[in-house]
């Protein structure tokens, strides 16, 4: 079938802002099918509320909506933009959902617009249960037996219907309290009783537990005409009971004989064609482990997280393949762009392993709870590529950048047999090390595999990394050359680094490596081509082994090794993919041949035509040196990948190639506290007083002597990590009590505290000449992180600030000799400008200032580093914009729901797991956008407020209280606000606290009154405790949580606007940067901003 | 190609001198046989069983074989057949169907193999130079020099002969019996049996020897011709009994089967340059414009100009390289397909091609 002619202009929608469970897969996604719709002459309108993304750029679409996914302004966009076809399964759930309430409510049938892909009778067929249930009684695939019962003989009824473990769920309850996992029908009567209670509605599910089945997932693709294949197996190493997203996932699938593959195989093609399926569409399958049984999970009608990496892991870009198929084309039509001679009708086959571990953000959440289950956790997700599992799984690990590069962790060699024994049974984070370590210490596999459910095929895997690990130890105190031939070419294929052979064994990794190159154990290349070598491919996508042959031959052109930012992580985000590839793309358009180099599989940058080469590896010294020695490229570029470039820019400088741009050595002086006062002090710049410390009175002597509150932090980390502000003494020792458990190589920073106006600015430099988009002022007063903080583009600030900020950016860059990209963040202090962190890289604020000035920094920043000049790229030096008239805002989002125990309160280190952006010409438009596109659910009028701020707070909240008040929210105080606040004449409900005898504020939080807890953390243990078991018991609620009074100060701007959704004006993101270069020279605001920060400023 | 011959007790060399060093596996000693390579990831032992790959050195693509040992329910034949095995990797089994690793089982077979080789570089000589001959050894003393003779000369004799049964089979139905078919074994899968018997058929399995009136004297309400080894073109009295029964009796042909239909009604045949054998190879029914992924097992094709057009036309053709897939007949009951639609490994799409089979035999013979 040729594809519709009637198609002229297509909507894709993006799934948002990034947020645990909905990543950069949907980038990777909508890039994609953009980019396959554009080819067909299509012209591609995109909306997403999420600027860090690749797809809402202008290369990549004709028309970009950075607007709130809200169903109000979809709408408006179909129709102002006169779409005809909507393309809404690249968009993850956020997309689908808009694609089933456009077509149910009948706007799309109204307006004329073809929904391309899976028709919605099938996406519901997909998703709602009870329909699911029934099409796969119809053609006779088993899914989990289930029923819900109300009581106890009925439940011991469905239970031997079904057969016993049964998993006992009461129904409506938060957090599945009073069910249980029931062997027999004592169990059951006892989980059937407190679940019946537990429930408010006396229901109870009766479900057939297949907790440690194994967990087996196809891609499945299907065109219009029929044609239905499969793209890839995928096997979970972590048995059903552990969310696909939170597991490690092994492709293709290892452990099924071919009628077990066959027979899960010809169900999925079964169920897509069953759906109707016209695209993607993934499903999850429960293996029994020792029977024929098996049950269908779920599906997902449309492109997914698992699609993503079905894509990578075979070659075969399942989007694009999707998207032309949504516009008509059968798969028989399509070609396979990885041989270039076969079809897209056909199989990958694939001839190594592929492992993916996710990332989870235990790091920066240190007191989550990590145990992991049905709700996902991860914020990102490794991939990794070998000929063996073992190396296949070692580089997996490393690539996590979570410092563990072997099986052996030294916390947990450090337990007795007794606590392992204990900790086996464990399923969090760390399983995987736990399991290594009970094989280590000679726990049969049999043993393991009874607790844990990981089928012996993987434990005989990990058991063979951590007997070489064992053998390896045989060669303590022999130089590295003694280890045999034989041993070293294993451990290579295994995966084992040389630094990881030397810890082991012995020497240094040098060593390691001076003996295997001699011994001729180097890395080569082996193609990612979708058939086996079947075919000759010309995808030019590669992954190391240590077998024979090396397919990457380089070319003879001049080549740039890009390094990519692993990982999605909080702190180093999708930006830095945006980016990376955004260099890759300079680069080529410069003529250079670009290399990059990337282990993250849900991204652009590790799309096999985004670069010219593609090397699928970990992003550590070893591994990027093996690329470089067979590359030979001109240079590396490492200001784009976030810290993980930045990190390899001392071991890649040490193998002789140039790092473009600004120097190692500056790099490192912005990173060394001492180099960087100096050159601070050069360049006459002044920043927050502070001193550099190690035992706990030095930071108590410097914090009298500065004066409180102090920030305390250790050097050599950015993004905040483990920073923390502390008020007292109590506060200084608890944090170094803390920080000292690890000994610290590096001083701990002690830095006065200065409670002003942040202000931010990203800057391309030549070295001598720079230019700044714009200057950006953070909402929040300091004390934030910056990525946490709603962030105001342009800064409202005098014409004085205005050009100090210039001048000291010109200072900085010169001073520090920048050649490319800067960041710098500024506290604008009792008027007075002082310098608080300086980035020699790109970073999280780049592509948001970009799209919105017009300005490719990236581009450019890519120029200057391979010698061109910021004055001659066309864009001028100095500030671009002072006071366009537009306002463009970007707000953070975060995952609280998704993880227990985290505490909701913001501070100095990050939280948020992405950010979007609202635009607007009007600035209380553009706060209302950015706040609505940030998933805060703003309360009604009549609603309830709950408000609980520390003493100094008070003032600040009187006049929102006023203005709250007067709009008729209902507003509820403890003791001592809600007597601050009768007193000034604000009716408030007063609420006891949370130790005081009930009903209480935790009881108010249940009963549904309050939609909005404003909570301000008060200093101390017991208020400290209060307030985070509070914010936790809002945010399982769906209670939005404001911590800071700024904040508060914005939605309290929105609700006196009263701005609804389908008065929104949109605007198309090209024509706003048009606005902005024609008001850039425009001297005073647009209209005066709000004046939440206008005091902070005298 | 690799890199050193250290810790290696295994070698494979090839017609064209290339030498890939690894370690033994399976039977000791040296095997001579054509090197072909499959692409299918799960179903290994099928592969081995599969009485087509006789006379031949298999490579798997796939790194890991022997993850679920060898289990009861997916012998397609009584033993293995091919002379040698090649993987990157043999690996132990975990599964719990899984009656014996895999090395005891190529051992008692003696099936020589080896592994630990860059197995995708191998595949790549084998794509750009062709199917070639080479040989396996894990003897100590074995010479690749003095053995070159023997190893260029390698032709299998008779393939079929000794891949048949030795006798008639009579396999019943699966449940009542509708069709008597006669299933002419040139080296047969028991998928095939499995395919016929689970439709009603009671299946009577012939050696490959049998005559034209043989076959007829049973009567059968269709004629099944089985895959098998081999160049199709060294059938000769199996081609010439099939140009006295094709039209008179429904007839199916699969794989080698589907070659010597042709070869029976004048077409010819060619030796592919590298084969198709794997599981994910894309066929099109062209009368349907539906195309199916199906598992294939060949190293010969028909040559579409020499079909000719009054006597049949082409009904499938291979996606990937435009080769004939099929062959449907005109004005009679018979058609052809060179790959496998009773699996075994691989996918089941293509299985209703045994109801077109059964289709074709009018009611009221069938019994």
């Amino acid at each position: 079938m040729p594809r519709i002619q009637e198609i002229r202009k297509v909507l894709v929608i993006g799934s948002g802002p990034i947020i645990i469970g909905q990543a950069a897969e949907f980038d990777y996604a909508g890039t994609q099918a953009c980019r396959a719709l554009k080819a067909e002459g299509i012209e591609v309108v995109l909306v997403n509320s999420n600027p860090a993304t690749i797809m809402t750029d202008r290369e990549m679409a004709d028309r970009v909506y950075l607007e709130p996914l809200q169903i109000d302004v979809v709408q408006r966009i179909l129709l102002e933009e006169r779409v005809d076809g909507l393309l809404a399964t690249m968009g993850g759930q956020t997309g689908l959902n808009f694609a089933m309430e456009l077509a149910e409510s009948g706007f799309l049938d109204r307006h004329g617009i073809r929904l391309l892909g899976t028709p919605a009778k099938g996406i519901r067929m997909g998703e709602d249960r009870e329909e699911f249930r029934a099409a796969m009684m119809r053609i006779g695939e088993p899914c989990i037996p289930s029923g819900t019962v109300m009581n106890i003989p009925d439940a011991i009824a469905k239970a031997e219907e079904i057969g016993y473990p049964v998993i006992v769920r009461p129904a409506f309850t938060l957090g599945g309290t009073g069910g249980g996992i029931a062997d027999d029908e004592a169990e059951l009567r006892e989980y059937a009783a407190t679940g019946l209670a537990a429930s408010r509605v006396g229901q109870i599910l009766v479900e057939r537990c297949i907790a440690g089945w194994k967990e087996i997932e196809f891609e499945a693709v299907r065109d219009a005409k029929g044609n239905v294949i499969t793209i890839c197996s995928m096997e979970n190493i972590d048995p059903v009971g552990v969310h696909t997203g939170d597991s490690i996932v092994i492709a293709p699938a290892q452990t099924l004989t071919d009628v077990e593959y066959q027979t899960l195989r010809t169900a999925s093609l079964k169920i897509v064609t069953e759906l109707g399926i016209v695209g993607g569409c993934n499903v999850q399958y429960a293996q029994h482990p020792t029977s024929r049984e098996y049950a269908v999970i779920e599906v997902n009608p449309r492109l997914s997280r698992s699609s993503a990496l079905a894509s990578k892991a075979t070659g075969y870009p399942i989007a694009k393949v999707a998207a032309r198929i949504g516009i008509g084309y059968g798969l028989d039509e399509i070609r396979n762009e990885v041989t270039g001679s076969t079809y897209a009708c056909f199989e990958p086959t694939i001839d190594y392993i592929v492992t993916k571990i996710p990332r989870w953000p235990f790091d920066k959440f240190v007191r989550a709870r990590r145990t992991l289950g049905t709700q996902m956790k991860a914020t990102g997700e490794v991939m990794s590529i070998s000929n063996t599992l073992e190396g296949s799984f070692m580089k997996a690990i490393r690539s996590l950048e979570t410092g563990f590069v072997g099986l052996e962790l030294p916390a947990l060699t450090a337990l007795s047999d007794a606590e392992l024994e204990l900790r086996l049974p464990v399923v969090d984070d760390l399983r995987i090390f736990v399991v290594a370590e009970a094989l280590r210490r000679g726990t049969p596999i049999a043993t393991v595999q009874d607790v844990t459910k990981i089928d012996p095929f993987f434990l005989g895997k990990i058991r063979n990394i951590v007997r070489l690990e064992e053998e390896l130890k045989a060669y303590r105190g022999r130089p590295a050359a003694a280890i045999p031939y034989a041993v070293l070419r294993q451990a290579k294929q295994w995966g084992f680094t040389d630094a990881w052979i030397a810890k082991m064994a012995q020497g240094s990794a040098r060593d390691v490596a001076a003996v295997r190159k001699a011994a001729g154990l180097v890395a080569t290349y082996k193609m990612v081509d979708t058939c086996a070598a079947e075919f000759a491919a010309a995808t030019p996508y590669f992954y190391s082994t240590y077998d024979g042959e090396n397919e990457a031959i380089p070319s003879d052109r001049k080549k740039v090794l890009v390094l990519g930012s692993g990982p999605i992580r909080i702190g180093q985000g999708i930006e830095f993919d945006y980016c990376s590839v955004h260099s890759v793309w300079a680069l080529r358009e410069l003529g250079y041949e670009a290399i990059i180099a990337n282990s993250n599989p849900e991204t652009v940058s590790t799309d096999f035509d985004t670069s010219d080469r593609l090397y699928f590896e970990p992003l550590t010294p070893e591994d990027v040196e093996a690329i470089i020695e067979n590359e030979k490229p001109i240079g590396a570029i490492c200001q784009f990948g976030g810290q993980t470039a930045i990190k390899l820019v001392k071991p890649i400088a040490a193998t002789g190639l140039p790092i473009l741009g600004t120097s190692p050595d500056m790099v490192d002086a912005a990173e060394d506290r001492e180099r960087f006062d100096a050159i601070m002090e050069e360049a006459k710049i002044p920043r927050p007083e502070g001193r550099m410390v190690f035992r706990t009175d030095e930071a108590l002597a410097a914090a009298e002597e500065l004066g409180y509150p102090v920030l305390l932090r250790p050097s050599y980390v950015l993004g905040g990590q483990g920073m923390v502000i502390t008020y007292s003494d109590q506060d200084v020792r608890e944090y170094m009590e803390i920080i000292n458990l690890t000994e610290q190589e590096h001083p701990i920073l002690v830095d006065k505290y200065l409670m002003g106006v942040e202000l931010e600015v990203d800057a391309v430099s030549d070295g001598k000449d720079i230019l700044i988009p714009g200057i950006m002022e953070h909402l929040e007063r300091a004390g934030i992180h910056s990525g946490d903080s709603i962030s105001i583009f342009p800064a409202y600030i005098s014409e004085k600030i205005r050009e100090t900020i210039i001048d000291y950016t010109g200072r900085l860059a010169r001073g520090l000799q920048i050649v490319g990209l800067l960041n710098i963040q500024f506290i604008l202090f009792n008027d007075r400008v002082y310098v608080i962190e300086v980035n020699p890289r790109s970073s999280r604020t780049v592509p948001y200032i970009s799209k919105v000035t017009g300005i490719p920094l990236v581009a450019m920043a890519t120029r200057v580093m391979l010698g061109g000049k910021v004055a001659d790229l066309g864009y001028g030096t100095g500030l671009y914009a002072r006071y366009p008239a537009v306002y463009a805002i970007k707000a953070p989002v975060f995952s609280f729901e998704k993880l227990h125990d985290v505490d909701t309160s913001l501070g100095p280190e990050m939280k948020s797991t992405g950010e979007v952006l609202g635009l607007s010409t009007n600035y209380g438009e553009a706060m209302f956008k950015a706040i609505l596109a940030s998933n805060f659910r703003f309360p009604k009028r009549g609603d309830g407020i709950l408000m609980t701020v520390r003493d100094s707070d008070k003032p600040d909240l009187l006049p929102l209280a006023f203005k709250l008040s007067a709009m008729g929210f209902e507003l509820y105080a403890t003791g001592g606000t809600a007597l601050y606040l009768n007193q000034q004449g604000v009716p408030t409900n007063s609420v006891r606290k949370i130790d005081e005898p009930t009903p209480n504020m935790l009881d108010l939080v249940s009963s549904g009154k309050v939609r909005l807890l404003v909570n301000t953390p008060t200093r101390g243990r017991q208020p400290e405790r209060d307030g985070f078991k509070l914010r936790r018991k809002c945010i399982e609620h769906g209670i939005p949580t404001i911590t800071s009074l700024d904040t508060l100060f914005a939605v309290t701007e929105c609700l006196v606007r009263d701005l609804q959704t389908a008065d929104l004006k949109v605007y198309e993101i090209g024509e706003f940067a048009e606005i902005v270069r024609t008001t850039r020279t425009n001297i005073l605001p647009l209209h005066e901003m709000p004046d939440q920060n206008q005091m902070l400023k005298k | 190609m690799d890199s050193g011959t250290k810790g290696s007790d295994a070698v494979l060399v090839l017609s064209n001198g290339t030498e890939f060093h690894g370690r033994s596996f399976g039977a000791k000693g040296t095997a001579v046989g054509e090197v072909v390579f499959n692409t299918g990831i799960v179903g290994y032992q099928r592969v081995l069983t599969d009485p087509s790959y006789c006379g031949q050195i298999v490579t798997m693509s796939y790194p890991l074989i022997g993850n679920v040992g060898v289990n009861p329910f997916e012998h397609e034949s009584a033993k293995p057949w091919p002379l040698a095995y090649i993987a990157r990797e043999f690996t132990d089994p975990s599964h719990y169907q899984s009656e014996s690793a895999l090395e005891p089982y190529l051992a008692s077979h003696g099936v020589v193999g080896i592994q630990g080789i860059d197995t995708r570089a191998l595949v790549r000589i084998l794509r750009e130079n062709g199917t070639m001959n080479g040989a396996v050894s894990s003897d100590p003393d074995f010479s690749p020099s003095a053995w070159m003779d023997r190893i260029r000369a390698f032709r299998a004799v008779d393939p079929v002969l000794e891949v048949t049964c030795r006798e008639t089979r009579i396999h019943p139905p699966v449940g009542e019996r509708r069709f008597h078919v006669a299933l002419l074994d040139y080296g047969c899968k028991d998928g095939i049996v499995r395919g016929l018997c689970e439709r009603g058929c009671e299946v009577v399995q012939l050696p490959a020897g049998t005559s034209a009136e043989d076959v007829l004297a049973l009567s059968p309400d269709g004629i099944m011709l089985s895959n098998g080894p081999g160049d199709p073109k060294d059938n000769v009295f199996q081609i010439a009994q099939l140009q006295r029964l094709i039209g008179v009796v429904p007839m199916f042909g699969i794989c080698l089967g589907h070659q010597l239909m042709a070869l029976a009604t004048g077409a010819d045949t060619a030796k592919l340059k590298f084969g198709h054998r794997g599981g994910n190879h894309p066929v099109k029914d062209l009368a349907h414009d539906r195309v199916y992924i199906t598992t294939q097992n060949h190293g010969y094709a028909v040559l579409p100009e020499t079909v000719d057009p009054k006597v049949a036309e082409v009904s499938h053709v291979s996606m990937n390289d435009d080769s004939v897939e099929g062959l449907r007949y005109f004005g009679i009951p018979a058609f052809s397909v060179q790959f496998h639609p009773e699996a075994a490994p691989g996918p089941l799409d293509t299985a209703y091609l045994f109801d077109e089979f059964l289709a074709m035999i009018p009611r009221d013979t069938a019994r």
